[in-house]
C-alpha cells in the first residue's frame, strides 16, 4: 500500500505545502526542496489499491515521456518518486493557470482567438517534433506561461498521462480495450483504438479552435463512448452557422482540422500554424462555404459507410509523418544581376517537388533596408516597392506547379536579409530552406554571404544552389 | 555504469570484434559476456581466448548450452548443431574446455541479473520468447532487470505493479527507460548469428546511471566469417543463416 501525501509530508528532501487541485486521479501539491529555489508542484495519483490499472499505467507513461521532453511548451521535471515509496513527479510551478476559465468565456473576439489558437498550435508542433503525440488535448491541459524576466507567456502542455512517445514501448497499448481520451475533444481513429496518430491531436486542435470561435462544442459533451462513435458520420454545425462573423479562411480550418479521416485533415501542426498566420493565403473549399449541417441522406450514407469501420490505416511514424509534408521556404534574388540564379533555383524546387510532392512551397524575397535613415517605399516612379516584388516573386514562381494553396509568397523586409530568413524559418516552421549563392562579387566579399549566415544559424536543413563556375576558372585552379 | 552485454558469440570473430570495437567508442565500463562463445562458427579458440582476456581483466561471463557441450556435456543439439559442436571440440585445447566449464551460470550485480537463457532455471536453456516465458523468469528471481541471450531474437519485456507481464515494442539505438515501477527483461539479442532477419551483430548497453537501455546492431563483415565457415567445412546452413540474418 503506496503511502498517502500530507501538508508538511517530507520526501526525497521535497517538503509538501498546499494541496492545489484534487482531481479523479491525482492530487496536485506545492512544493519545496532545498536544491531548487523556483516554485514548484508535485502531482501523486490517487491509487485505489493495488489494482488500479490504469492509474498507474498512465502515470507510468507520464513519468517516462516528461523526462524526454524539453522546451518552453512543456513543465520542466524536477524529480520522479515510483510506487517502492510513494509515486510523484515534481515539476516547476506554471503560474498562469489552465485556459478552462479563458475557454469558458468563448467565444472569443476573432483576434484573441487568433492569437490564442496559433500559439495553441505552435505549442503542439514543438511537442510532434520531440516524437510525442499528446492524445489527451484539451483546456485543462493548456497553461500559459506569465509574462516575466525569466518566461515570455508561452504555451504549455501539459499531462502526458495518455501520450505517446513514437520511440518508446507504449505501455498503454495494450493495457485497455476501451478508447483513451476526453470524450469532446478525442479524435475519430482514436476512438477505433489508435495511438499512433498525430493528426489525432490536430482534430483535438480542432475542437478547441471551434470552441473558441462559437463558444459551444462541435460534438457536444458525450457522457456515454456511444455519444463518441457518432463523430464517425454527424459534421458539426458549421462555425459560421453560430457566429456569422467567423472568416471563411478560418472555418476552412477548423473542419478541415476536423475531417473524420486523418488523410483529409491538415497533416501537421506547422500547417495549421501556416494558415493562421497567413489567412489570406488559406485556399477556401466547400468547408468554408458550409452554412448549415449535411442533410440526413448524407449522413445516413456516411453512416453506413462508417458503422463497421475499424481503421483508417496504419499512420507512419511520427518523424515520418512530419518529414512528408514539408514545408519549404525559397528565398529568392531578385536583383537583375542574379537572373540566371533565380532560374536555376527554380528549377532546382522543381525537382523537389518530384520526390517530396506533398510540401508547402513559401517563396519569399526579402526587401533590403538601410540601417539607418529614411528608407524610400516607392521608386522614383512612384510605385510601392513592396508590390513590385511581389508582382515580380510572383511571375519568378511561374512554372512552380502546386495549388494555389501549397505556394505561398511573401515579401519581407530587413536591414540584414540573412537573419530575415532565418525569422522567417523559425516563425513559420520550415523543414527546408533553399537559396541561392552569390558569385564571388565584390559585393559578397564586402557584404559577406547571406547564404553562409543562413546554413550556420538556421534551425533546419538549407540547401544552397550555385551558378557552376565556367569551365575555364576552374581549370585555372 | 555502463554495461555493453553481449550473448551468443558462437565463435564469430568478425562479429565479436565489430561489437567490442562499437561498445568501446560509445563508452562503456564493463562488458557482460552472456555466454554461448562458441559453436556454429569458424573461430572458437580466438573467442574463448578473447574472452578470457575479458574476463581477467574485470569483464562477467557465463556459461552458454553450446559452451557447455563443448566442455563434453551431454547437450541436446539439432544434427546440424552437433556436426559444428564435434568440428568446434576438435578445435579447443584442455584449457579452453577448462576454462568453459569454469564458467558460472548466472551473474548478478546489484539489482541487475545476467543469465544465458531462462533465469527460472538456468541450466535447463529454456528459450525466452514470450511473455509467459519471462513471466517465469520474473517469478524466480528478485532482480529487477534480468539480461539475458540464447533466443538470437531481441525482447523486452515487463512486470508491471500488479504482476502483468506483457511484451514491449520498441526501436532499435533508441534509450529505452527501465522505470523502477516495473521490473524489466531483456534478450539483448545475439552478437554472432542473428535470427531476426536483420544480418548484423546485436548487443545491448545497460546504463546503471540514467537506467536506460539501448539495443544496438552492428554492420560486420560476415563474408569473411562465411568464407572461414566454408573453408572449414562446417554445415552450410549456418553461413546462409549469417547471410540471411535469420
Amino acid at each position: 500500500m503506496p503511502i498517502l501525501p500530507y501538508p508538511g509530508m517530507e520526501i526525497d528532501s521535497f517538503r509538501l505545502g498546499e494541496k492545489l487541485h484534487k482531481g479523479a486521479f491525482a492530487t496536485i501539491w506545492e512544493v519545496t526542496h532545498p536544491d531548487h529555489l523556483f516554485p514548484m508542484v508535485m502531482k501523486v495519483p490517487t491509487i485505489m489499491d493495488g489494482f488500479d490499472g490504469p492509474t498507474i499505467v498512465g502515470f507510468e507513461v507520464e513519468q517516462m515521456i516528461i523526462a524526454r521532453l524539453s522546451g518552453p511548451h512543456v513543465p520542466r521535471l524536477i524529480g520522479v518518486g515510483d510506487f517502492s515509496n510513494m509515486p510523484y513527479i515534481v515539476t516547476e510551478k506554471i503560474d498562469g493557470g489552465s485556459l478552462l476559465s479563458v475557454f469558458e468565456r468563448a467565444p472569443l473576439p476573432l483576434s484573441d482567438l487568433i492569437d490564442l489558437a496559433s500559439q495553441i498550435v505552435l505549442a503542439v508542433a514543438d511537442l510532434h517534433r520531440q516524437h510525442v503525440i499528446h492524445l489527451d488535448l484539451k483546456p485543462e491541459n493548456l497553461m500559459l506561461r506569465p509574462f516575466c524576466p525569466e518566461s515570455r507567456g508561452e504555451m504549455v502542455l501539459i499531462d502526458f498521462g495518455l501520450s505517446r512517445h513514437d520511440q518508446l514501448p507504449d505501455l498503454l497499448s495494450e493495457e485497455f480495450s476501451i478508447p483513451m481520451g476526453t470524450y469532446p475533444y478525442i479524435a475519430p481513429e482514436q476512438y477505433l483504438g489508435c495511438r499512433d496518430d498525430l493528426r489525432s491531436d490536430l482534430f483535438a486542435l480542432g475542437v478547441m479552435i471551434y470552441e473558441l470561435a462559437t463558444g459551444t462544442l462541435p460534438f457536444g459533451m458525450p457522457l456515454k463512448l456511444k455519444g463518441v462513435r457518432k463523430r464517425l458520420w454527424r459534421d458539426p454545425v458549421p462555425p459560421r452557422a453560430l457566429r456569422p462573423e467567423v472568416p471563411e479562411w478560418l472555418q476552412e480550418i477548423i473542419l478541415r482540422a476536423l475531417e473524420v479521416d486523418p488523410k483529409l485533415r491538415y497533416q501537421t501542426a506547422a500547417q495549421i500554424a501556416f494558415d493562421l498566420s497567413h489567412p489570406l493565403q488559406v485556399k477556401l473549399t466547400q468547408r468554408a462555404m458550409k452554412v448549415r449541417q449535411d442533410s440526413m441522406g448524407t449522413v445516413f450514407h456516411r453512416w453506413r459507410a462508417m458503422r463497421k469501420i475499424r481503421s483508417f490505416g496504419t499512420p507512419d511514424s511520427v518523424a515520418a509523418q512530419l518529414a512528408s509534408v514539408p514545408i519549404i521556404c525559397v528565398a529568392v534574388d531578385l536583383s537583375r544581376e542574379n537572373e540566371q540564379l533565380a532560374e536555376i533555383l527554380r528549377w532546382s524546387v522543381q525537382r523537389m517537388l518530384v520526390t517530396q510532392p506533398d510540401a508547402r512551397i513559401a517563396c519569399i524575397t526579402v526587401l533590403k533596408h538601410e540601417r539607418m535613415g529614411i528608407d524610400q517605399t516607392t521608386d522614383a516612379e512612384g510605385n510601392n516597392l513592396h508590390v513590385v516584388r511581389l508582382v515580380a516573386l510572383r511571375a519568378w514562381a511561374v512554372g512552380i506547379d502546386l495549388p494555389e494553396e501549397r505556394l505561398t509568397f511573401a515579401v519581407l523586409e530587413g536591414s540584414d536579409p540573412g537573419s530575415v530568413i532565418i525569422d522567417y524559418a523559425t516563425a513559420n516552421h520550415v523543414s527546408h530552406i533553399v537559396m541561392g549563392a552569390r558569385g564571388h562579387s565584390a559585393a559578397r566579399r564586402f557584404l559577406g554571404s547571406i547564404s553562409a549566415k543562413v546554413v550556420a544559424e538556421a534551425n533546419c536543413s538549407v540547401t544552397v544552389i550555385r551558378v557552376p563556375e565556367r569551365q575555364k576558372d576552374v581549370s585555372q585552379v | 555504469m555502463r554495461f555493453a552485454v553481449l550473448t551468443d558469440i558462437h565463435a564469430n570473430r568478425e562479429a565479436f570484434e565489430a561489437v567490442l570495437a562499437d561498445a568501446d567508442a560509445r563508452g562503456v565500463d564493463r562488458i557482460a559476456l552472456l555466454g554461448d562463445l562458441v559453436g556454429y562458427g569458424p573461430d572458437p579458440e580466438w573467442c574463448v581466448d578473447k574472452a578470457a582476456g575479458l574476463l581477467a581483466a574485470g569483464a562477467i561471463c557465463l556459461q552458454g548450452n553450446h559452451d557447455s557441450a563443448a566442455t563434453g556435456r551431454n547437450e541436446s543439439l539439432t544434427p546440424n548443431a552437433r556436426v559444428a559442436m564435434e568440428w568446434t571440440k576438435s578445435r579447443l585445447t584442455d584449457l579452453h574446455r577448462a576454462f568453459l566449464a569454469g564458467l558460472p551460470l548466472t551473474v548478478k550485480v546489484e539489482d541487475v541479473l545476467f543469465v544465458h537463457a531462462s533465469a527460472n532455471d538456468s541450466g535447463s536453456w529454456i528459450y525466452v520468447t514470450s511473455a509467459s516465458m519471462a513471466r517465469g523468469a520474473f517469478r524466480s528471481c528478485e532482480a529487477r532487470i534480468i539480461l539475458c541471450g540464447h533466443v538470437h531474437i531481441p525482447l523486452l519485456a515487463s512486470s508491471d505493479v500488479t504482476g502483468v507481464v506483457r511484451v514491449q515494442k520498441f526501436r532499435m539505438a533508441t534509450p529505452i527507460p527501465l522505470i523502477r515501477s516495473r521490473r524489466w527483461l531483456a534478450v539483448v539479442g545475439a552478437v554472432g548469428q542473428p535470427r531476426d532477419g536483420v544480418a548484423q551483430a546485436g548487443y545491448a548497453m545497460l546504463d546503471t546511471g540514467t537506467n536506460e537501455l539501448t539495443f544496438r546492431r552492428v554492420p560486420y563483415d560476415a563474408s569473411k566469417t562465411v568464407q572461414k565457415m566454408r573453408v572449414a567445412g562446417l554445415p552450410e546452413h549456418f553461413a546462409l543463416r549469417l547471410i540471411r540474418g535469420k
